[in-house]
């Protein structure tokens, strides 16, 4: 098959690369960068993206893919598509599956499973045996059956001394330790500690429970010469921490999720469970830090901390809900509006943490917009204004507070493997 | 006139005018509450269901007495359980009530924000009977009534809640409520007790409760909970009782009248001794029948808005 991408702005920071052009794409490989003859229009598929642009595929490095264990919620399939009708190309999965990811033969699984999907599947190993932070997991086993880090997700490595082990075991692989960041004898509330949960009558969690976790982290990654990857970072402390540590030179990288620089604790005031997610929903102090920390660099990439939960599992006491939202298919559209259209990041900007640094902390080869390169491309386009709207969603679930909400910039196609995703339906390329 | 709004889910926001509005009219129920046949037609052929999660003997049969005086039809469901463990969600069970032709909703849980998620499932009236540690706003309700009682206004009298008000449902709804009727509000215990950013709120805090005596026209004193959990908030009984409680000795040390309130039940020898506990017997049970009256106020002006 041959296609041709037609009057597309050709983006990506990494080639210094920022030019209008076309692109012909043949069984899944860049054959031509330029001016579409007669002859290719003839033989090709053509598609008109004047205005649009194109860069390396988008990554979100924190999705919970459910599957093993919770295929009700999200299984690999819809996840992937899920992803693909984002915008991203790659994705990276979180181990609380059940089992979990602390085997060499579910990382199998998961990668035999998502072999035939347009989007890259790479799992994140558990640190520990079940998450439960006593026994190192097999590490080595995790890394060669093709692990890309390691996390007890959903919980603080529970221990500074297996987290020490577990920093040292993993410079074997070159591989970061991601931490959730949380003390859990300070935490366990329903929402963050501030005038808000005083009003709500919310048991609360305080922002030092993260800031504490960071810290720790931090000076073991020090001490160890290490690498640490902060998950969802919330707090304005925890930025002013990791913004220090790498002044320091400390081995430190760190993910925001849009909700935490879109939304406060405001949110909460209705009890809406799609307003529950741990860490909690902070105050405009913390954003006004995140914002800032994204502009500088301290904070390295966007992730979504895509958490598909049931609709009954919602539909309960705030109390009791589960934490999280699903978010691969409202990330790239937050993300322009309330970081690009508001001037915080430039378009380069944009691409460093929507698709390039992703991969650099997790070691994946960048995809290049190049002659002879394979299409590993997301098309998009930074000013469609649209509306989220649930019931779209490509996810099984649907548990997201930005329902009606209306953003502007919208990914448009993903390429890959062969693949094009475009409107709704797969395309072989 | 009536009151601005269809449901009762706590205090904050309430305006003055429809505190005053309920006060007013729980003044003449509780005259009904004095004649020898105790009940008036005016909530007839209504339905109310007492939805209590949590148990709560004292405000479930102060509700249930105050929707029988109304001859209202009052059904009483009991969940010990939470949804969750019970397997039927929260909403399965509402829908279920609702379809039984139900007019109004009586709602006690332990977790924050159900009477407001029961609004959004259900077009009942709900009365929010206390919901985890956010509000109990007829509780509140009835302890003006009482203080109301005794002074003769709210405006102006200074009111200091004392004890555990990181955990009471009780306080914030005092707290609204005082604050928009034109009283002064303070709180007072251990600072492990007092909520965070309670001070925004326009509310002095005192960690002395010599200091809460003597600056008050009112003391509220809310019930200690004894349990494990509520023990990691102070060293022991003894230390709290010593520093926090109110004795017969440390009001004649000081000198000072006032009047004191209790939501009930008491610790004798934690918040209140036996002592100052017997003097007030009056005043609590007064509280008591004032419960009635007031719950019979917000479900009449409810119930006939319509």
């Amino acid at each position: 098959m041959k296609i041709a991408l037609k009057n597309i702005i050709a983006f990506n920071p990494e080639q210094n690369l920022n030019k209008k052009t076309s692109l012909i794409i043949e069984d899944g490989i860049i054959t031509k960068i330029g001016n579409i003859t007669p002859e290719d229009s003839k033989n090709s598929k053509v598609y008109d993206l004047t205005d649009k642009y194109c860069s390396p595929g988008f990554f979100d490095m924190h999705v919970h893919l459910r599957e093993p264990g919770r295929e009700d919620k999200e299984t690999i399939e819809t996840g992937a598509l899920a992803a693909a009708n984002g915008g991203f190309t790659g994705i990276a999965c979180m181990p609380n599956t059940t089992p979990a990811i602390d085997s060499a033969e579910v990382v199998t699984f998961i990668k035999e499973k998502a072999k035939n999907n347009l989007v890259d599947i790479f799992p994140v190993g558990a640190v520990t045996v079940e998450r439960k932070g006593e026994l190192l997991s097999p590490m080595a086993e995790l890394y060669d059956a093709g692990a890309v880090a390691f996390s007890d997700d959903g919980v603080a490595v529970k221990s500074s001394r297996i987290l020490r082990t577990a920093l040292e075991y993993a410079k074997m692989f070159n591989l970061p330790i991601i931490d959730h960041c949380e003390d859990d004898s300070l935490a366990g509330g329903a929402m963050n500690e501030s005038f808000n949960s005083t009003l709500l009558g919310l048991p609360p969690i305080p922002s030092v429970a993260e800031d504490i976790i960071v810290s720790r982290d931090l000076l073991l990654a020090e001490y160890l010469d290490a690498r640490i990857h902060i998950a969802h970072i919330s707090t304005r402390r925890s930025v002013e921490l990791v913004r220090m540590a790498k002044s320091r030179g400390i081995k430190v990288s760190a993910e925001v999720t849009p909700h935490h620089f879109t939304l406060t604790d405001d949110a909460v005031k209705t009890y809406d469970t799609n307003t529950k997610m741990n860490p909690p929903l902070r105050t405009n102090a913390d954003v006004t830090a995140i914002l800032e920390a994204l502009k500088d660099g301290t904070i390295d990439c966007i992730a979504s901390d895509h958490a598909p939960h049931a609709i009954e599992e919602k539909e309960v006491e705030f109390e009791d809900a589960p934490n999280g939202i699903v978010g691969l298919e409202t990330q790239i559209g937050l993300a322009f509006t309330e970081l690009y259209h508001k001037k915080i990041l430039s378009l380069e900007q944009m691409i460093e943490k929507l698709a390039i640094n992703a991969r650099k902390i997790l070691n994946i080869p960048i995809p290049k917009i190049e002659v002879g390169a394979e299409a590993n491309l997301t098309i998009f386009d930074p000013d469609e204004i649209w509306t989220v709207d649930i019931s779209k969603f490509k996810s099984k679930s649907k548990n997201s507070p930005f329902n009606k909400r209306l953003l502007q910039g919208r990914s448009v196609a993903v390429l890959n493997k062969g693949k094009m995703y475009y409107k709704g339906s797969f395309i072989e390329i | 006139m009536p009151l601005t709004s269809r449901h009762l889910l706590g205090l904050q926001g309430v305006p003055k005018e429809d505190i005053l509005l309920i006060l007013d009219t729980a003044t003449t129920f509780k005259e009904v509450l004095d004649r020898p046949i105790k009940k008036v037609p005016t909530l007839q052929g209504k339905t109310v269901v007492n939805l209590f999660y949590e148990n709560s003997t004292r405000t479930r049969i102060s509700f249930e007495l105050a929707e029988k005086r109304l001859s209202a039809d009052a059904l009483n469901f009991s969940v010990s359980t939470s949804s969750v463990k019970k397997g039927e969600t929260f909403k399965d069970t509402i829908r279920n009530i609702e379809a039984m032709k139900v007019d109004m909703i009586v709602v006690r849980h332990s977790a924050a924000g159900v009477p407001y998620f029961l609004t959004q499932i259900s077009n009942c009236n709900v009365i929010n009977a206390g919901d985890g540690t956010h509000e109990h706003p007829t509780q509140a309700l009835l302890d003006f009534y009482s203080i109301r009682e005794k002074l003769g206004r709210l405006q102006g009298v200074r009111v200091c809640i004392v004890g555990d008000i990181a955990h009471s449902r009780v306080a914030l709804s005092n707290i609204f409520g005082l604050k928009a009727v034109g009283a002064e509000v303070s709180v007072c215990g251990p600072a492990t007790m007092i909520p965070g950013f309670i001070e925004d709120l326009g509310v002095k805090v005192y960690h002395r409760i010599d200091d809460a005596i003597m600056e008050n026209d009112v003391l509220n004193v809310l019930r200690i909970q004894l349990e494990r959990k509520a023990r990691e908030y102070f060293p022991s009984i003894r230390e709290y009782h010593n520093y926090f409680g109110i004795t017969r000795e440390r009001l004649d040390r000081l000198g000072k009248d006032i009047l004191i309130l209790h939501p009930g039940p008491i610790n004798r020898g934690v918040e209140l001794s036996s002592e100052i506990a017997d003097g007030m017997n009056q005043i609590i049970l007064q509280q008591v029948t004032n419960g009635v009256a007031v719950r019979m106020a917000v479900l009449y002006l409810l119930g006939t808005q319509n």
